[in-house]
């Protein structure tokens, strides 16, 4: 059985990546890291990533987070985290990282905030 | 008499996974709770992982062994690889501005973050071993 289970669709010009699952260190990280590519390469460069599912994440999980949030960038894009746990918001305080991240609780907010 | 278990698994990405859940099992037969459990399950997995990515760099002839020390004052874990040794002073610290965006270097963050202690020594006949404590 597959770590993660990611789920794709749009919202208006911004694709929403549903994640459900871990991000670890192997197939997690991997999975992610192919999606964002994938979605880069159809020219989708607004991403919003739904982390309302994701029961668990490490420090490769993290990494991946910070490479996708690069990758788009660099293609002049945004991406940007919805619905993190406690948890995951937790660690992305221990590691500095919300002040990288744009976060939001409410979709609705996160979608606009693309325009 | 302090209660210990040793545990020894193959380098690849799966022990990490299997050292979690047997140290969880470990940390519940003697007696810590859900908060103590889940408080140091990221710093498990995170140095089981550096010993498998790191330490032996995914040679599966190379063991990881771990040992679990049920103290009087706590639960201490050590994780032994049998890699080339590492200077911990020269790994950055992932929270510096200039480092924010790197993709790797975090989960030594992670480990000092969950547990009490954590310290490292090299082995004198190779590789290294970290020893975490959590108090009670």
């Amino acid at each position: 059985m597959a770590d993660i289970n990611i789920s794709e669709r749009q919202a208006g010009d911004v694709t929403v990546l549903d994640l459900d699952g871990k991000v670890t260190i192997g197939e997690g990280s991997v999975a992610l890291r192919n999606a964002i590519r994938r979605l880069l390469g159809e020219g989708k460069n607004k991403i919003l990533l739904n982390l309302g599912g994701v029961g668990y994440i490490d420090s490769s999980g993290i990494g991946e987070l910070v490479s996708s949030f690069t990758a788009v960038n660099k293609e002049g894009g945004t991406l940007k985290l919805l619905n993190l746990t406690q948890k995951i918001q937790d660690l992305l305080a221990i590691t500095k990282l919300l002040t990288v991240f744009d976060v939001f609780d409410s979709e609705a907010e996160a979608l606009s905030s693309f325009s | 008499m302090t209660r210990t278990i040793e545990l020894i698994l193959p380098s690849r990405i799966e022990s990490i996974e299997e050292c979690a859940v047997f140290a969880e099992r470990v940390a519940r037969d003697w007696g810590y709770g859900d908060d103590f459990v889940g408080s140091i399950d990221l710093a498990v997995r995170e140095s089981v992982a550096n010993a498998v990515k790191h330490g032996n760099k995914f040679d599966e002839e190379k063991q990881v062994r771990i040992d679990f020390f049920d103290r009087e004052d706590g639960f201490e874990m050590t994780v032994r690889d049998f890699g080339s040794g590492f200077n911990i002073e020269e790994i950055p610290d992932p929270t510096d501005p200039e480092n924010l965006l790197k993709v790797s270097g975090r989960g030594i963050l992670f480990m000092r973050s969950f547990m009490d202690a954590v310290e490292w020594e090299t082995n004198d006949d190779g590789g290294t071993t970290v020893k975490m404590v959590k108090k009670r």
